[in-house]
């Protein structure tokens, strides 16, 4: 794997790396897809691609409300980062000019 | 050391008490646990108070439907105990406290069971030998310089150590068996499904399951018969007839896949399990070599299947909602930082080779292959139970190794190989002591792992117990 490619991942990932983890990752993800690669090896015929990506069933609850207000309120807030009353504070999303 | 039967027993004739255990517990915890670092919280306070009222009810008579009354035990801290900090033992989650319980820690609650603490582990639940854990390593009771293994390796330790009777670990890809395989004591992975997940901190969705860390098999099941069981709250618990029914019988016939055993494995490892055939035969049980073709390729599966589901349960860590935060000049810098400062090495190297194998161009190839692999391989074992009632293997290739000596993370992860074929397939599977090997003069347990069809919980505590406990009241 490139270090382009790597800075790449990292971004995807929301984590941002150290020119150092770039040379370790780069060099530790290169023999691991290298290693998982072998996968690709099984025979599958079309009933195995069929897209089937874990259990086929959906599983669904009565549609009622389970706790009082404000019930959990307090608890949720307190391991908020940053709050403004009873709302979580988040940083700007729009730039104005 | 007692088990969780011999403390109830004590407790119901009178001649132990609740209090008392949890006095004695907490005092092997004070004079221990600075070499063995298993918990990283006690709950003296809590737990003694708790006590209190255990000991009035056994003297009360009070104990209906209370199979753990009284019972100490300890915690892997990915599990959510009301009003309790809940790290996984990472930094991002250094202060954060559960605001509910989870399901499973509400059933040993009612069930009468205490909690003495948290155990360490590695961070999130990602490692083989509890080095991960981003506050310091656990030790091996057994050989203070060597890995109690992981990554339930702190919940493994307190056991092994005296620090508690049982305890309770999560199990992705093998994180309760194989502590419990360094630490001599039984590790139970249930059927996926058969216990709920809600309250567990998610690393891989589809592979996660709660297990028990034991002195023997009775224990291991009278923990799993509390914990398992349907749940609104999670959607993926099975009901009974999800599957066929599995039955237990007097004597089993077990499938050993040679071939798949014929690399990596320690000899003195593999001694110890000719040896454990051999008392098999003996108590009448029949041998068979299997062919596993597949299974060969589960460990390069899994490390797809499973960085993938991280890549994504982990995105939630984003500095904003819960957790640490650090400040940026916008948003994304929020992001970006607060994950590279709070997350360790293994976190991130996960966390982009699943990005990684999901990403546009490279998903077919990776994770739609790991997929039909786990399919076939499901199918291939169902194939070989017609044949066989439980697969028999080593648990981990070889006894707990030393603090730093694996470097190398493809390295580390081939000691998972034994398990993560069976969180892939979602069978159940148990481990448990089958001999020691001496290293440098010590004395390292090893165990070996019995594998059941879907919903064959019971056939396996059943063998468990003939071949395990029996062995132990024999001692």
């Amino acid at each position: 794997m490139k270090r382009e490619d790597i800075t790449h991942l990292a971004s995807l990932s929301r984590i941002k790396l150290t020119d150092q983890e770039l040379d370790t990752f780069g060099t530790e993800l290169s023999q691991i897809v290298a290693y998982v690669s072998t996968v690709s090896d099984i025979a599958a015929d079309e009933a195995d691609t069929a897209p089937v990506v874990g259990a086929r069933y959906n599983v669904l609850r009565p549609d009622e409300i389970t706790n009082d207000p404000d019930q959990f309120t307090q608890a949720i807030l307190r391991e908020m980062p940053k709050t403004q009353g009873r709302s979580m504070a988040v940083k700007k999303i729009l730039k104005t000019e | 050391m007692k088990t969780i039967k011999e403390l109830v027993a004590g407790f119901t004739d009178g001649s132990y008490t609740p209090t008392q255990a949890v006095t004695d517990y907490l005092a092997t915890i004070k004079a221990q646990d600075t070499e063995v670092h298993a918990f990283l919280a006690t709950y003296e306070a809590e737990a003694l108070a708790a006590a209190a009222l255990a000991t009035e009810a056994y003297a009360a008579g009070d104990i209906a439907d209370k199979p753990l009354l009284g019972i100490p035990l300890a915690i892997k801290n990915n599990i959510l105990i009301k009003d309790h900090i809940a790290t996984g033992a990472s930094r991002i989650l250094e202060q954060y406290t559960a605001i509910y319980d989870a399901t499973i820690i509400e059933r040993l609650r009612d069930a009468g069971a205490i909690f003495i603490g948290s155990t360490n582990m590695d961070e999130f639940a990602m490692g083989g030998s509890t080095e991960n854990s981003a506050f310091g390593p656990t030790y091996n009771p057994h050989d203070l310089t060597r890995v109690p293994g992981g990554s339930s390796g702190g919940s493994a330790a307190a056991v092994a150590a005296n620090m508690v009777p049982a305890s309770i670990g999560t199990d992705t890809g093998g994180s309760v068996r194989q502590p419990a395989s360094y630490c001599g004591l039984v590790g139970y992975k249930p059927t996926y499904g058969a216990v709920s997940r809600y309250g567990l901190m998610a690393m891989g969705s589809s592979l996660d399951q709660a297990g028990p860390l034991t002195h023997s098999v009775a224990d291991a099941k009278l923990l799993h018969d509390v914990m398992s069981g349907v749940d609104p709250m999670d959607g993926t618990t099975i009901v009974e007839d999800t599957y066929p029914t599995v039955e237990t019988k007097s004597t089993y016939t077990f499938g050993v896949p040679r071939s798949f055993m014929a690399d990596g494995v320690d000899p003195d490892v593999l001694a110890a399990f000719e040896a454990h055939i051999e008392t098999l035969k003996a108590a009448g049980h029949q041998v068979v070599d299997i062919e596993l073709p597949l299974f060969e390729q589960g460990l390069a599966a899994y490390y797809i299947v499973m960085p993938a589901e991280v890549s994504s349960n982990l995105a939630r860590y984003d500095g904003i909602r819960y957790g640490y935060s650090a400040e940026g000049k916008d948003l994304l810098e929020v992001y970006e930082k607060s994950r590279a400062e709070a997350f360790g090495a293994e976190v991130k190297r996960r966390i982009l080779l699943g990005t990684h194998v999901l990403s546009s161009g490279y998903y077919d190839a990776y994770y739609g292959k790991a997929e039909i692999v786990r399919r076939k391989m499901r199918q291939e074992l169902t194939d070989i139970f017609t044949t066989v009632d439980m697969i028999l293997m080593p648990t981990a290739p070889t006894p707990a190794f030393r603090i730093g000596e694996q470097t190398d993370p493809l390295s580390m992860y081939r000691q998972d190989i034994f398990t993560v074929p069976v969180n892939l397939t979602g069978v159940p599977a148990i481990s448990f002591p089958m001999g020691t090997v001496e290293r440098d003069g010590s004395e390292l347990p090893v165990g070996v792992q019995y594998i059941a069809p879907h919903a064959g919980d019971e056939r396996l505590f059943d063998a468990g117990v003939k071949i395990y406990d029996s062995s132990l009241s024999s001692r």
